[in-house]
This record gives structure tokens, C-alpha cells and sequence, in this order.
């Protein structure tokens, strides 16, 4: 290896750099505590938005869980709602049912989804494609044909009501004004994102991104490609149960609308207008998703799912790597040009 | 006759009636997935589009029924020209996300658009009186609308099915579905055959969107509301497949009408669980290539 080195010399250099590089990779960086202080902001500074705020934490964690299938593994899904509403129904049900313990209730919501996930990607992720993007699609119509008919369990078109959340440890009820719920979306949202960060990083999620590059090359490196791709898949279906069983628990409410197209679609949006497989998509996306769609309806209440439909068109044409990836590119920019 | 054969033939009658639409509006679905590797989920807005043409032809111009449907394919195939050119061709063997999302924009702006210049209610359809009533087939009558449904999708695969083995286009798509480069290295106009192949798929769906009206009712939210119909048709077909369009329309059509008579309690149920079982048996289809 000396004498390796010794005749190279800038061999040793280039692996110095390079293991640098993947060590900076998973340091946090000052910015990533923007969201975080943000959140508090909002808490502190306008507490009439507290419920529109935990709808937006819950959704910001649905469209962490299409990231982590969609960005880091690949995988094309239209069915991502399935899980969200699986988690929310887990949850709306317990509570309905008499276990009204929020943080068990979650992870019931979460559990069960995962279970979902894992069975039906053992269906779907046999195929590429077409082929498996109609299938998550399939899968979640099927829940939705489920939900609809066993109305007996989940209320079908009416809605599950009746649903009654404990208070949190049993000392902080869920109040009017939404402040309980917040700050409880907002801890599970930041232990959940914090999870997601240290997978993404870890060998594992290095692995993943592997597969998304160029599968035939990790298949031939020896790497179980599919049982790779089923973890992740489960782990997204888990976290995608938390966030709708955290959705039932503070609107205590929950109705089809959970395992629609139209949520899957609408998620897989707003996460390509924050930028997808850089994990802070989902925290751009989803608020300016939102702020559109409601500037949208109060300009154009009746056609404003055409302006949304248009931002789609415009995003994909001209802005690929959505909010974020302007702003990379932006950055890079004036770093050329004060060099 | 006993019930049961007159129930089965009911249901066959019906199924295959409604196979026939189904297949008209996803046959096209199929060649621009297989031919141009693009997941179009847009494809449900164009038959939706036809279906807005033939009434809108018939209830305020007085068109009758027959021309207002040959015009309801041609407007709708000529329409889809500009928005091949403009959007879809810049995404032919690109990324499949952004085909999804980009036809995902275009169904909302669909709804919307529609909803414009209609209104959000359900379009009334009303079959001339020669298609109206039923008619007699020697041992029993049947609603002629559905024998015109089945005669006319039949009619149509035929010509379909020769026009793709026994024309020059035909020879062409053919080639290019089966090796893209090499067409392209012998001189096939491959951008062309591209465009002529979305609006003839295009001008299909558009047609069996408007003969179809009576059985998937021509409303702002077609597109969204079917899309799982089309694409579960084109997947278990197999893409680029025109003889497995035709079995898997077939094969959905029937079970669906089967299934909605006889255990109506599960709803769509068991046709997606259906699905699940045909594509855990065969991945890419009946007649997929792997």
C-alpha cells in the first residue's frame, strides 16, 4: 500500500476528499433547522392557524413517505393513499370502538399500514413500470371498493364519526383551539423525519439510491434488489399510516376521501413542486401547495383545479427539480459567478 | 330455457357489450404506452372529450347520431395533434414521473375545462330511435343499442386488426414497437408515426367515449373516475398489444358484468382483486413481452 501511495500521491488525496464528501453528506446543516423554527414561529406567533397547521404537519409527513419510495428507491406509486387511509381508518376505528389512546392508536395506524404495505409489495414490486404503477393504483382501489362497502365498520359515504381521543399521557386533552394537536403532529412528525433522515443515510439508503441509478449494475453487484425494495416500501407504508392516523386523531373524522386517487395524486404533486429525493421537498411542497391551492380558490372558486392542473404542466416543463432544485441551481450560479 | 342460461347469456350480451368499449378506448392507450414508452393517464380525457362532442353535436345541433360519432372521433384525434407535438413528444423514452405528473396536470386541467364550458352535470345521451328498444336475434330479443355496441366494436377490431398487419403504417408500428433504433436506422419516420399513431388512439378513445356514453357517463370527472379501467385493461393486455387489448377488454368486461349481477355487495371489489391475480400470475400481461 506505500508504495502504492508513494506512486500515486494523488490517489490518497482523491479518497481523503471523497470520504470527506460522504461524511459531510449526513452532517446537519444550520438550514435544516429552518422548518423546525418555523413550526415554533407559527406556534408562537399566529395560533389561529394551529389547525390548519397539524393538517399541514400531517401532510408534510404523507409526502415524507411518497419520498421515500419515489426519491430514494424509484418506485413510481399512484397508490400511496392506501397506507394513509389504511392508518387513518386503524386509528378513527379505535377510537370509535373505545380505545381512544392516541400515541398506541398512531402506532396501531402505522403497524397495520406497514402490514399493507408488505403484503401488497410482495404483489406489486415483482413488476417495473407501467405495470407497477397500475398496480399501486389497483391496490389502493381495492381498500377504496373495501371501505366503501363494509360500511358497517367504517360509516362508507357518511363517514366514520364518533371517533373520542384521549388526552395525551392522559394530561393534555385535545382542545378547541388546536394546540395540543399541533404540538403533537409536529413531535411525531420530528421523530419520524429524524428516522427517515438517519435511513436515507445509512448504507441502506445509499444502497437505495443505488437501485433508483441503475438496477441491472446492483443487481449485478450481488444486492438483493427486491427485498430492498419491499423494506422500504414497508417503511413508507408506516409512516404514511402515521400521518393518516395522525389526521383521524385531531380532526377525529375520517371518510373515503383517505384512500382516493385524488390524495395520491395530489401528494405525488406536491412533492414534485418542492423537489423530490432530497427529503425537504416534502417541507416546501406541501405549505406552497397549499398557499396556491388557496389563492387559487379565492381567485377562481369553482375552476381552480385548472390552475393547479397548469402548475403541473409548467413545473415538469420548465422546472424539474421543483422549488428546491431552482434554488440549487440559483445557488450555483452566483457561486460561478463570484469566484 | 332454463334461468340460468338465460341469465348467462344476459350477462355475456351485456359483458361483451361493454368489452367492446373498452377496448376501443384503451386500444390506444396500449400502442402510445408500447410504441412511445409513455404512460399517458391523460388517455381517459380524450375519450371524455368525444363523449362532450356527440352530445353536445346531437342535443344543440341537431346532428344525427351516426355522423356526430365519426365526428366525435375525428375532432378529438385532431385535437390531440397539437398537445402530442407541444407536450408529449418532448417526453417520449424520458422519465416516467414526469409523464405521470404531466398527464396528471392535464387530467385537472380537463375537469376544469370541461366543467367550463358544460357544467358539472352528467351529460343526458339520447340513442337515436332506430338504435332505441330491442330486437329480435331468432331465439331472443336484445336491446339493439348493444347489438349496435358489439357489431360495431367487432367491426372495428377487424379493421384495426388489418390495418396493422396488412398496411404500410401497420408494417411500420410494428417495427417500431418491436425495435425503436433499428425502424429509425432504416428511415421510418419514427417522429411522424409517433403523432399519426397518438391521434389515431386518440380519436379511438374519442369514439368509444361517445358510443360508450351510455354505460360510462360522460361527466367533468370521466377521466379521473375510469383511468383505473383503461389502464387495468392495457396492463393485463399486455402493452402495445392489440390482440391483448382485446382479450383483456373481454375478459374485464364480462367479469365486471358478471361480478355487478350476481355479488353486487362487493362493488369493484373483486374486479381489482381480479386483476391482482391475472398480474401475480403474469407480470407483464397475457400478451406482454418480457
Amino acid at each position: 500500500m506505500a508504495t502504492y501511495g508513494s506512486v500515486r500521491p494523488d490517489v490518497s488525496e482523491a479518497n481523503r476528499r471523497a470520504v470527506e464528501t460522504f461524511a459531510r453528506r449526513h452532517r446537519y446543516r444550520p438550514l435544516e433547522a429552518l422548518p423546525w423554527a418555523s413550526a415554533l414561529l407559527v406556534y408562537a406567533l399566529v395560533p389561529t392557524y394551529l389547525p390548519l397547521g397539524a393538517q399541514v404537519l400531517t401532510t408534510i409527513l404523507f409526502a415524507l413517505s411518497a419520498d421515500l419510495v419515489l426519491g430514494y428507491a424509484g418506485i413510481i406509486t399512484l397508490g400511496q393513499a392506501a397506507f394513509f387511509g389504511t392508518g387513518a381508518y386503524t386509528a378513527g376505528i379505535l377510537a370509535a370502538h373505545g380505545w381512544g389512546e392516541p400515541i398506541t392508536g398512531m402506532l396501531a395506524g402505522g403497524a397495520v399500514a406497514a402490514l399493507v404495505g408488505l403484503v401488497s409489495g410482495l404483489v406489486v414490486l415483482r413488476t417495473t413500470g407501467l405495470a407497477l404503477l397500475m398496480q399501486t393504483l389497483v391496490v389502493a382501489s381495492l381498500l377504496y371498493a373495501a371501505a366503501n362497502k363494509a360500511s358497517f365498520i367504517t360509516g362508507g359515504d357518511d363517514g366514520l364519526s364518533g371517533m373520542h381521543v384521549w388526552p395525551i399521557f392522559g394530561i393534555f386533552p385535545f382542545d378547541l383551539y388546536g394546540r395540543t394537536a399541533y404540538v403533537y403532529c409536529l413531535v411525531v412528525v420530528f421523530v419520524c423525519w429524524w428516522l427517515t433522515r438517519r435511513l436515507v443515510h445509512s448504507p441502506f439508503g445509499r444502497s437505495l439510491t443505488g437501485i433508483r441509478e441503475n438496477v441491472l449494475r446492483m443487481n449485478a453487484l450481488g444486492a438483493p434488489v427486491m427485498r430492498r425494495q419491499l423494506i422500504v416500501y414497508t417503511i413508507s407504508a408506516a409512516l404514511a399510516g402515521i400521518a393518516g392516523a395522525l389526521l383521524a386523531q385531531t380532526t377525529q373524522f375520517v371518510d373515503l376521501n383517505v384512500l382516493s386517487l385524488d390524495r395520491s395524486g395530489t401528494v405525488l404533486i406536491m412533492l414534485i413542486l418542492g423537489g423530490v429525493g432530497r427529503l425537504y421537498g416534502a417541507f416546501v411542497g406541501v405549505p406552497l401547495y397549499m398557499i396556491a391551492q388557496n389563492a387559487f380558490s379565492a381567485i377562481d372558486p369553482v375552476y381552480w383545479y385548472f390552475w393547479i392542473g397548469l402548475l403541473m404542466v409548467l413545473v415538469v416543463l420548465f422546472a424539474r427539480g421543483g422549488v428546491l432544485g431552482l434554488f440549487d441551481r440559483l445557488v450555483d450560479r452566483l457561486r460561478l459567478r463570484w469566484q | 330455457m332454463s334461468a340460468t342460461l338465460v341469465a348467462t347469456i344476459s350477462v355475456l350480451f351485456h359483458g361483451v357489450a361493454f368489452a367492446m368499449v373498452l377496448y376501443l378506448i384503451s386500444v390506444g392507450l396500449s400502442v402510445t404506452m408500447g410504441l412511445m414508452g409513455f404512460v399517458n393517464l391523460a388517455h381517459g380525457a380524450f375519450a371524455m372529450l368525444g363523449g362532450y362532442v356527440l352530445t353536445t353535436l346531437m342535443s344543440r345541433f341537431g346532428v344525427p347520431f351516426l355522423p356526430a360519432v365519426a365526428a366525435a372521433a375525428v375532432l378529438t384525434g385532431l385535437f390531440s395533434i397539437p398537445i402530442e407535438r407541444l407536450l408529449y413528444a418532448r417526453f417520449y423514452g424520458g422519465d416516467e414521473l414526469d409523464q405521470v405528473l404531466l398527464t396528471i396536470g392535464l387530467i385537472f386541467m380537463s375537469v376544469a375545462g370541461v366543467t367550463w364550458f358544460w357544467g358539472p352535470l352528467v351529460q343526458p345521451v339520447q340513442p337515436p330511435a332506430w338504435l332505441s328498444g330491442e330486437i329480435s336475434l331468432g331465439f331472443r330479443n336484445f336491446p339493439t343499442y348493444g347489438v349496435f355496441l358489439i357489431a360495431f366494436g367487432a367491426a372495428l377490431a377487424t379493421l384495426l386488426w388489418l390495418g396493422l398487419e396488412r398496411t404500410p403504417f401497420g408494417v411500420q408500428i410494428r417495427a417500431a414497437v418491436d425495435n425503436l433504433k433499428m425502424a429509425q436506422a432504416i428511415g421510418i419516420n419514427t417522429s411522424q408515426l409517433f403523432m399519426l399513431a397518438f391521434a389515431l388512439g386518440s380519436g379511438l378513445a374519442g369514439l368509444g367515449g361517445a358510443i360508450g356514453a351510455e354505460l360510462l357517463s360522460i361527466t367533468p370527472t370521466y377521466g379521473l373516475d375510469n383511468l383505473i379501467f383503461f389502464l387495468i385493461v392495457v396492463a393485463i393486455g399486455g402493452l402495445g398489444s392489440l390482440r391483448g387489448s382485446f382479450v383483456a377488454a373481454l375478459v374485464i368486461g364480462i367479469s365486471d358484468t358478471f361480478f355487478e349481477y350476481l355479488l353486487p355487495q362487493f362493488g369493484a371489489f373483486l374486479i381489482y382483486a381480479l386483476t391482482m391475480a391475472i398480474l401475480l400470475w403474469r407480470p407483464m400481461g397475457l400478451f406482454g413481452r418480457t
